[in-house]
């Protein structure tokens, strides 16, 4: 295991900043304008600001203009590097389980003694 | 003998990960499996290595410590202690990747059912969300490794 160098730019750092989560679960319901975010999170438009900044530099949030408004979404494709990490952590939980279940088998063999 | 399912992970919170699985035996075989250094040998390194070590010192304040040399050639090793053990329904400890010792996880080992159906969960908490992604992370790496490992062994028989 290498440790991650401190920048935001992958996002797994991006996603590490809890502020930056919440954003994140307000836009998987729908897009959103940043002073609704500002508000559904109980923080000042600048912050949100600086928050999007970096979720859209690794491409977690795509923004568009709407008249003089700006509408933030999730681009949830973004996130597919961490679903690919449960996954892989998934299946190697998976792989042990398979021995356990080889070894809970003699055991229960054992146990009933009919030594199968 | 074959399974009865794959793990499912799934993540409760930025801090945590939640594995539960299901398993044709009864809660106490289940539990010794999982304590008695002799059979975690044989199942808690999986495909990606060989178990070299295990220590376990059972009961509350106890350490434990496993030790493997994954098939790419390198050792892990995870250290803990345990904070409380119910013969046959729960098993809580400290959990620490000994390469990030400043990084403890606890992890918390849940039996339940009845008979010869047993359902385990295990939540792993961390103290960060940055230390919770550092551990998912690790399964991938050690995941991509196994799969160069195997597209070495299929290279060599090639030639």
């Amino acid at each position: 295991m290498v440790a991650r160098a401190a920048t935001t730019a992958d996002a797994f750092n991006a996603v590490a900043e809890p502020r930056r989560r919440a954003i994140l679960d307000l836009l998987a319901r729908g897009e959103l304008p940043v002073n609704d975010l500002a508000a559904g999170l109980g923080v000042g438009q600048p912050m949100v600001s600086k928050h999007l900044r970096v979720l859209r530099q690794v491409g977690l949030v795509e923004v568009r203009g709407d008249g003089r408004q700006r509408i933030y979404r999730l681009n949830s494709r973004s996130l597919k590097p961490i679903h690919d990490w449960v996954a892989a952590y998934e299946q190697s939980w998976t792989q042990r389980f398979d021995r356990l279940d080889t070894v809970l088998a003699e055991l229960t063999d054992e146990e009933n003694g009919d030594g199968r | 003998m074959t399974g009865i399912g794959t793990a499912e992970v799934t993540l409760p919170s930025s801090t945590q990960i939640l594995i539960t699985r299901e398993f044709d035996a009864p809660r106490h075989l289940v539990y010794r499996a999982w304590t008695t250094p002799e059979l975690i040998k044989r199942w808690w390194g999986g495909d990606r290595g060989e178990v070299t070590s295990v220590e376990v010192d059972l009961r509350v304040g106890g350490g434990w410590r496993y030790a493997m040399t994954a098939h790419a050639g390198f050792e892990v090793a995870f250290h803990g202690q345990y904070l409380e053990l119910v013969d046959g329904e729960r098993i809580v400890s400290t959990e620490v990747f000994e390469p990030m010792p400043d990084h403890p996880a606890v992890s918390t080992l849940v039996l339940t059912g009845t008979g010869q159906r047993t359902t385990i969960t295990l939540l792993v908490e961390h103290t960060s969300a940055a230390d919770r992604d550092m551990h998912l992370r690790s399964g991938m790496e050690g995941g991509m490794q196994e799969s160069l490992d195997h597209l070495e062994q299929v290279a060599r028989s090639l030639t």
